[in-house]
């Protein structure tokens, strides 16, 4: 059965001729069709360009020109433009949105030879934490289809845990990629900001977004870094910087590594079940031969609110262009420009969208910027300076990613705080441009539980090197969900 | 009661760049509706902008022209607000942290009398796209086109005082932008436009009115027209009693008049932010004086050098700086020539300007060009024509019958210089008048010019006029 | 901090966005809820501290002046609501 693969394993499989790429694809599309009914994790499945693209890989293979991921099914989230197939962002306001052009990353992954799969769904405007703010409904976690999948990558961890694909991109603005990664048992990671070109994904917080890869092992989001980073002249965010083989330091011991362990993410708040399984992850990095430092993060306790001030300013302004003029919803019968204007975007946006466009509004609004966005950027310096203090002393920060395990659909839908809230462990990072890796650690009451792993800008092949000793040393992320197996 | 006006002026100068300023689409006028609007330009879901260099370099150009500060460290913002010709709901502008500061530029009045005008700042933003208003079913259409082209919109300090003064100083930003070749200055196509902030108050009083901003004015009779205009309306408003409201007026050319529009309060609140895609532009010193070194000879330095270099007038030398094209085309003519320059500037200040004006060309665009004109001037200076004829040489260049040697030589319009056949020709003349001739001789002096125009009907022109002269008096006194 | 109805709505016209009547007091009890969690802000003297635009401190990096895009009218237009003879169609614009 190829879907227990790893993606790793596939590449050699297809590199060794023991699988074709249209048999690989072929049997994730039936997958789909067979168990996706279940989790609503894909918006959009692309079967015929998939099976195109799947035979041309084959080409390749065979002609020799073959990269590690030519031929590898995945899926991207429906966030990253994709030329000729629907882009909804996971809004009633791009449901007609047949994208004109590429994003840089689905044109490097498709460089890569790889075979998109669909589409995943996500929150819309990838703005929640619970995939519950879709306008093509909630996703369904694998483990328990009762609970959330996390979000916003929701729909990404959903299918990759239940191994409707052997991959996902993902994006993360305030822990969209390690908080569903960790809630559904899988690896994600979040680069640095700028490693990875935004040109055509959509953005929600211009400031904060970074895609990323999201798969079974660190391994695999290590292969699919290799094609997703790198310069894009289209993006002024993006790093000058040379892309290094994000492989080539898997293999490095870890011994003498130093882990801080700041105070702030063991305190209040911290599900006891889920405390207990990061313990034992960190006591088994203690065993591999780390070294393990308290540290603290004194600011930690006002990331979420600078979060709520920036990603709401930015989104505010950044979700204008969705006006009914050039694409995407229009209101039926537009009495003048402002009806036009005040119907499709009333209509279009779902309700947290338009609480967090209010909220930027509200706090970039005359008479408000200092007290709110001025004070939150000043604030983000001092979170991220406590980052930056914290490495000087130790070289990766360890933690949960979430401070419980999977909640139920519709726990919080109403209470927007206590969803925020959720999101405590990793908007740091994202505040700061670090990256950040959730790795499954184990289960509290049958549920995934994520490792949280944070390191110094541009040290992703430092935190895929760790990641992937401790998964050659633990078997949580082998772990299928029973109904999925 | 005597009022004093205070009036500010906006201008936005569209830089004269090939590509648009966060993208790589073009900026050429007059394409067909949108198919110069790539996908950044149209605010696509995912697209982000990218600066352009030029951009940046012609706003310093401009700084260090008027002597401003250009700054190391400026910040593109955002100004948000819904328009259709918005495509992203924003505007990338500079708010905080523009890219040029504190300059000034010095204005002449009719009277001879010098002004110094302080700019403010000037920053880049991008421009909007149209609206086209002709009925498309009681819609509006919208044309990105011009959206994103690069402006630099150049902020006065409210030092104005009058209309007149107000159109001076925009005529000297013009100018200079011309100059720097930063800007084509056409203001038909909208590439030079102004808004203008005007208030009143009594004179001596230290506060400012209330002020009132006419936008998009495209040419300096409306400037001067509108500003007088709103002057005069808000003179009248204070004197009735009334109170002037802070608004947004349009200048309406055909009635002459300024109207209110739609009224903005709300819509002022545009929530300027930083830019989150863009990053601060930096500049360091080295790039700031590698583009002092591209600046050109600047209208006052050229104003001064040709009056010391070519001996002109203060005021030929003032006209001739006014535009760098019309300077640029009267030193290539000069340069070629040996004699005075006060001829070259005769004719390009007089016949070359009256038809450029007449036909609403730029010199650029004149069928006579600097060396065709040359050539015909040093057919004046060794007299091979006479500057009357001169005159039909330079209307035959300009209808496109060739150089002035393929004028003179196809319509025989060479001087005759030969004394003999003068002489023979008066000669003729006298014989044939004899009335005139003794009347003359009888003391009516005013009867050489007859002679004189006779003697050039029937040489049609060509004789030359000094020889003529000197026979003419030789004969008839002798 | 509390929003009450009317500021609800002045911001929902602000952003341009229509909403419900009936939903205006549940959009009012969540902004300020939200408004209540990020005046957690407020208790820190940052006096002195530079606002952080971005997580990189490095300088925008500027484009050759090129023209690269070609005309992609008929594409772009292709998922637009309404188009005629080239131009984005909208309800008249009255200035």
């Amino acid at each position: 059965m190829y879907h227990t693969k790893t993606l790793a394993e596939l590449s050699s499989m297809l590199a060794a001729g023991k699988v074709s790429s249209v048999e690989l694809t072929q049997s994730f599309i039936d997958r789909i069709k067979q168990h996706d009914s279940d989790l609503n994790s894909f918006i959009t499945v692309t079967e015929e360009q998939a099976l195109a693209q799947a035979k041309l890989a084959d080409e390749k293979i065979q002609s020799g020109t073959a990269g590690p991921l030519t031929g590898i099914p995945f899926a991207h989230k429906d966030i990253f433009c994709t030329q000729d197939v629907k882009t909804s962002c996971g809004s009633k306001m791009l449901d007609n949105f047949i994208a004109p052009y590429n994003a840089t990353v689905v044109e490097k992954m498709a460089d890569a030879g790889m075979v998109m799969l669909g589409k995943t769904n996500m929150d819309e405007f990838a703005m929640g934490s619970s995939n519950e703010t879709s306008y093509y409904g909630p996703v369904r976690n694998p483990w328990n289809t009762n609970a959330v999948p996390g979000g916003s990558s929701g729909g990404s961890a959903a299918s990759v845990a239940a191994r409707l694909t052997p991959a996902a991109t993902g994006t993360d603005t305030g822990g969209s990629i390690r908080q569903p990664a960790s809630l559904c048992g899988i690896t994600g990671l979040k680069p640095t900001y700028g490693r990875v070109s935004r040109y055509g994904m959509i953005a929600f917080a211009s400031s904060l977004d970074q895609g990323g890869p999201m798969a079974q092992t660190a391994e695999d989001c290590a292969l699919l870094l290799n094609a997703m980073a790198g310069f894009d002249r289209r993006d002024s965010t993006s790093l000058e910087l040379d892309v290094p083989d994000y492989t080539a330091d898997l293999s490095k011991a870890i011994k003498g590594l130093k882990i801080g362990l700041p105070k702030e993410y063991f305190g209040e708040g911290l599900d006891a079940g889920v405390a207990e399984v990061v313990n034992q992850a960190i006591q088994q990095y203690k065993a591999m031969g780390a070294e393990i430092i308290d540290i603290s993060l004194p600011n930690t306790h006002l990331a979420v609110p600078v979060y709520y001030v920036v990603a709401p300013a930015e989104c505010s302004s950044n979700l204008s262009r969705f006006d009914g003029v050039r694409f995407g919803y229009r209101c039926e019968a537009p009495r003048d420009l402002e009806d036009l204007y005040k119907r499709s975007r009333g209509e279009g946006f779902g309700t947290e969208v338009k609480r967090r466009i209010m909220v930027g509004t509200y706090a970039l609004s005359a008479g408000y910027y200092d007290a709110y966005y001025l004070k939150a950027q000043q604030l983000r310096r001092m979170i991220s300076e406590d980052f930056s203090k914290a490495f000087e002393q130790v070289d990766v920060i360890m933690g949960p990613s979430s401070p419980g395990t999977a909640f139920n659909i519709g726990e919080k839908t109403n209470d927007p705080v206590s969803m925020y809230l959720s999101d405590i462990y990793t908007i740091a990072v994202n505040l700061a441009g670090l990256p950040g890796i959730s790795v499954p650690a184990g289960f509290s009451n049958n549920m995934p539980v994520g490792l949280q792993i944070i390191a110094n800008s541009f040290d992703e092949s430092r935190l895929l090197n760790i990641a992937h000793q401790y998964q050659l040393a633990t078997d949580w992320h082998k772990q299928i969900p029973k109904a999925f197996a | 009661m005597e009022w004093e006006s205070v009036i500010g002026l906006e201008i936005h100068a569209q830089l004269a760049t090939k590509s648009k300023i966060f993208s790589s689409a073009s900026t050429a006028y007059g394409a067909e509706p949108n198919t110069q609007a790539c996908a950044v330009d149209l605010g696509l879901p995912g697209v982000l902008p990218v600066v352009n260099q030029e951009a940046i370099r012609m706003a310093a150009k401009f700084g260090l022209a008027t002597g401003s500060n250009v700054s190391k460290h400026s910040v593109f913002a955002r100004k948000n607000y819904f328009y259709p010709d918005l495509p992203k709901g924003y505007q990338i502008s500079q708010f905080e942290l523009p890219i040029v500061e504190k300059g000034k530029m010095e204005i002449e009045l009719e009277d001879g009398s010098k002004r110094i005008i302080g700019i403010t700042r000037a920053h880049l933003e991008e421009d909007a796209g149209k609206s086209l208003h002709e009925d498309f079913h009681g819609m509006t259409g919208i044309d990105l086109n011009r959206a994103g082209t690069p402006l630099l919109e150049i902020v006065s300090e409210p030092d104005i005082r009058s209309a007149k003064e107000a159109v001076a100083y925009m005529k000297k930003i013009h100018s200079l932008v011309q100059y720097l070749e930063i800007c084509d200055g056409n203001m038909a196509e909208g590439s030079f436009r102004c808004d203008a902030n005007v208030s009143v108050r009594l004179k001596g009083q230290e506060e400012f009115g209330t002020r009132a901003e006419i936008k998009n004015i495209n040419s300096f009779r409306f400037v001067e027209r509108a500003i007088n205009y709103e002057i005069e309306r808000q003179i009248d408003v204070i004197e009735s009693g009334g109170e002037v409201i802070q608004e947004t007026r349009l200048y309406d050319a055909d009635k002459d008049e300024t109207r209110s529009m739609r009224s903005k309060e709300e819509a002022n609140d545009y929530r300027y932010f930083p830019d989150p895609d863009l990053l601060p532009v930096i500049l360091d010193d080295a790039y700031i004086e590698s583009v002092r070194n591209t600046l050109p000879e600047l209208p006052k330095e050229k104003h001064q050098r040709f009056v010391s270099e070519y001996h002109l007038t203060d005021y030929d030398a003032g006209i001739l700086t006014s535009s760098r094209e019309l300077a640029d085309y009267f030193e290539t003519v000069a340069k070629q020539l040996a004699g005075d320059a006060k001829l070259v500037a005769n004719w390009v200040i007089g016949d070359l300007s009256a038809r450029v004006n007449k036909e609403d060309i730029s010199i650029r665009q004149s069928p006579v060009t600097a060396k065709m004109l040359a050539g015909m001037l040093k057919r004046i200076e060794d007299n091979t024509i006479s500057g009357k004829i001169a005159k039909d040489v330079f209307n035959a260049m300009w209808s496109g019958e060739g150089d002035a040697d393929t004028v003179i030589e196809n319509k025989g319009l060479k001087q005759i210089t030969d004394s003999s056949a003068i002489e023979s020709m008066i000669d003729d003349i006298i014989a044939s008048n004899p009335q005139q001739v003794e009347q003359y001789r009888s003391g009516k002096d005013k009867l050489f010019g007859f002679f004189v125009g006779q003697a050039m009907k029937i040489s049609k022109g060509k004789a030359n006029p000094a020889q003529v002269n000197e026979i003419l008096k030789q004969k008839l006194n002798g | 901090m509390s929003l009450g109805p009317d500021e609800v709505k002045k911001i929902a016209h602000l952003a341009r966005l229509g909403i419900n009547e009936s939903d205006i007091d549940d959009y009012a009890s969540n902004l300020s809820n939200i408004l209540d969690l990020v005046a957690q802000m407020n208790s820190i003297d940052t006096r002195n501290v530079p606002p952080m635009a971005h997580p990189q401190d490095v300088g925008q990096r500027l484009r050759a002046d090129e023209v690269l895009e070609e005309n992609q009218r008929d594409r772009f237009q292709k998922i637009a609501p309404q188009t005629e003879n080239g131009l984005y169609l909208v309800p008249k614009v009255i200035e």
